[in-house]
């Protein structure tokens, strides 16, 4: 295997409408930032692989036209994902793994603005037995919730607290667009939006960009003095029927951090894409996440939940805190589809 | 395909093949900074392109990215509102919501100043006589039917200047847009001079040079 | 150069986008539609014995293809639900009313439904429902109406 690590990440702050800039417009300065932050250009990279989905604004194709902002041109080696761009991260990490590449550019957005969100996504569902009935996604997260706290997993107050902790740790994210400090107990007071779910347990909406840069070993030193290596990747899939899941557990993501090697060593950070508060605490089990681990100081997806980008953001998040030594070790986590379908996860180390 | 096996009640009723799932999303569609830009200048009876930087090249419409230097395109740019004929087709099919009688012939023009061809319809000449090079110019709606949208240009009109002999599809040789398979070569970095580096596509290495 | 425009002078516009898809159903789910056409509920028995509802083609576990198909409920109990004060204007019932995940009599795993339930108090997991069928009725899965409380006291089973 070779060794590779994330050198680069930016994005643009999260808001609950840019209606000002399409797609390209907004997010232009994501890779125009990515790239300057390590003196490089589109000529230096040697592979562009995206996210995003065009159900989100209803323009079809608009991933071709977002390309534009890159300059791909002459024709460059690009790929894209109808996925989080945490995906397009780990097919760019598949290149460089085949060894002809030594740098790759990957970027991800979402403008959910222009669009009814929940019943948007509700396109990804079974499309005979459940997508006509359209059960939007923060229903189907609710029944996952409900499922957990009939398990007597977590209470109503668990998942208060994970609200109320998101949006505290926001306030020191200047791209974050929920922030706030409000007590566990006086979220508990507010009325339910979607029992058992509360306002205060789902993601706002946004729209949003964001773009991370891969090198391979020496070009990534010669960038960073402390690169951000990814010591294991790995993403898995569960059934599209919810009825074929225990939703109180995500066995996909257990096994994607078995594979990635969470259990390898002390865990400092780790950015959990968890757009709903109970989603944060069935990830912690299945990644066995103890006290000692600061979980989403960024505020994670109940902060700031750009649709196929949030994932990206969690590895770039974690990237930043091993960069600046605050941590040396840390778990990147992404989710794709209702109630957790598909999980990737990513362990990330620096060089001591 | 494996033989199924039914419950004793549905074995003797019509089997479903298949099923409508009729879906309709609603959506708010905002056009973003370069295209409200354009659509506003189409209000004034204005053709309005964009470029990065004053040497580079003029989009129209634009999207406000240059995908050559991968910038933003802050600059404004009117252009002409005549162009040339760069290519076309005969269109001799009834599309659904189209209004247009059969055959017309919609076209690619780059306008005077661009360097972007726009499609859009040629009109006002049989169908059969339109021809690369030829010289047209655009036909508005009246004045009090102009509104943000490229329909308020009609359609374009030869303006019967002699024909641009050598017209080329922008970029033919350079490779973008149509025609960048010059001579069924794939537009790679060896035939294609990089905009942003001026490295390759020289004569020698079969580029425009 | 120019500045970025204000965003109350950027043009916007309704756009609607509809997918009119007519699916080939294949002979397992098209026989669950013949089920609801004819008010019978079926499932796809499983290699380690469960049945799946809605039915699957192939085996969630091996990957080799289901071809029993057994008759389920019609009645079943919930597993897990969520309350929706404000229905949208897409979801199948208008007033105040409960997604459930229903696990059929005979079934092994559940299906969703919108339950139709006087209030949040009437509905618990456990509790006991059964299909409401539409009167008409052509092999869709808008053809269970909604699902209702069997006992309208909501108690729990």
């Amino acid at each position: 295997m070779r060794d590779i690590a994330i050198i680069s990440f930016d994005q643009t702050p999260a808001r609950r409408s840019v209606p000002e800039l399409n797609e390209v417009e907004m997010l232009m300065p994501a890779i125009h930032g990515a790239l300057a932050k390590v003196d490089m250009t589109i000529d230096d990279i040697g592979f562009t692989c995206s996210g995003s989905t065009d159900y989100l604004a209803g323009t079809a194709f608009s991933f071709v036209s977002t390309l534009d902002g890159v300059g791909p041109w002459p024709p460059i080696q690009e790929s894209h994902v109808e996925m989080d761009g945490a995906w397009a991260l780990y097919e760019a990490w598949v290149k460089l793994q085949l060894g002809e590449i030594d740098t790759a550019l990957v970027y991800a957005y979402a403008k959910s603005s222009p669009g009814d969100l929940p019943m948007v996504l509700t396109r990804q569902l079974d499309p005979i037995t459940v997508a006509p009935l359209w059960a939007d996604s923060v229903s189907l997260a609710a029944l996952q919730a409900r499922a957990l706290l009939d398990a007597g997993k977590a209470t109503e107050a668990d998942l208060a607290e994970v609200a109320a902790r998101s949006r505290r740790s926001a306030l020191d994210n200047p791209n974050a667009q929920l922030a706030w400090d409000r007590p566990a107990d006086d979220l508990l007071a507010d009325g339910y939006h979607i029992a058992p779910l509360r306002k205060s347990d789902c993601p706002p909406i946004t729209d949003g960009a964001a773009c991370v840069i891969l090198a391979a070993g020496d070009v990534a030193r010669s960038k960073v003095s402390r690169p951000a290596w990814i010591r294991g990747i790995d993403h898995r899939v569960e059934p599209i029927h919810l009825g074929l899941r225990d939703l109180t557990v995500s066995e996909s993501t257990r096994i994607a951090g078995e594979k990635a090697g969470v259990a390898g060593g002390e865990v400092d950070v780790a950015e959990l894409h968890a757009p709903f508060s109970h989603q944060e605490l069935i990830l912690r089990e299945a990644l066995g996440l103890g006290d000692g681990t600061a979980i989403n100081p960024s505020g994670g997806a109940l902060a700031a939940n750009p649709m196929m980008t949030a994932g990206l953001i969690r590895i770039g998040e974690v990237a930043s805190r091993i960069w600046s030594g605050e941590a040396n070790r840390g778990v990147a986590h992404a989710t794709s589809g209702p109630c957790l379908q598909q999980n990737l996860v990513c362990v990330l180390e620096g060089e001591n | 395909m494996p033989e199924i096996q039914l419950p004793a009640s549905l074995r003797d009723v019509e089997p479903v093949r298949s099923v409508r799932t009729p879906a309709q999303l609603d959506y708010t569609f905002t056009a973003g900074d370069a295209t409200s830009r354009f659509l506003r200048g189409i209000t004034q009876k204005k053709i309005i392109g964009q470029q990065a930087t004053p040497q580079s090249k003029v989009y129209v419409p634009p999207r406000g990215a240059d995908p050559e230097l991968g910038a933003a395109t802050p600059i404004e740019v009117e252009v002409a509102q005549v162009g040339t004929v760069t290519s076309f087709c005969v269109v001799n099919l009834q599309f659904y919501g189209s209004g247009m009688e059969i055959p017309y012939t919609s076209a690619l023009i780059l306008l005077d100043g661009a360097d972007l061809s726009i499609m859009h319809l040629i009109q006002e000449i049989p169908a059969d006589q339109v021809r690369i090079g030829m010289r047209v110019e655009a036909v508005w709606r009246d004045d009090a039917d102009i509104e943000p949208t490229l329909e308020s240009i009609k359609w374009f009109r030869p303006t019967g200047e002699p024909d641009d002999v050598n017209v080329r599809i922008p970029g033919e040789k350079r490779g973008t847009g149509l025609g960048s398979w010059v001579g069924g070569v794939a537009p790679t970095e060896l035939v294609v001079r990089n905009p942003r580096t001026g490295v390759g596509g020289t004569e020698a290495d079969g580029g425009e040079g | 150069m120019t500045d970025r425009q204000d965003p109350g002078e950027i043009l916007s516009a309704p756009l609607i986008i509809e997918y009119p898809f007519k699916r080939t159903t294949g002979p397992v789910i098209g026989a669950f539609l013949t089920g609801l056409r004819e008010r019978v509920l079926v499932g796809s028995r499983a290699e380690d014995g469960r049945v799946l509802v809605p039915p699957a083609e192939f085996d969630p576990v091996s990957g080799e293809d289901l071809t029993e198909l057994v008759e389920v409920g019609p009645q079943g109990v919930i597993t897990t639900w969520a309350w929706v004060t404000q229905p949208h204007a897409k979801h199948p019932l208008d007033e105040p009313f409960a997604w459930v995940l229903v696990k059929l009599d005979g079934a092994d795993t559940p299906m969703l439904g919108a339950l139709a339930a006087p209030g949040i108090e009437a509905v618990s997991t456990g509790a006991r429902v059964e299909p409401v069928w539409a009167d008409e009725r052509e092999g869709h899965i808008d053809d269970i109406a909604h699902w209702t409380l069997v006992d309208p006291e909501g108690g729990r089973a």
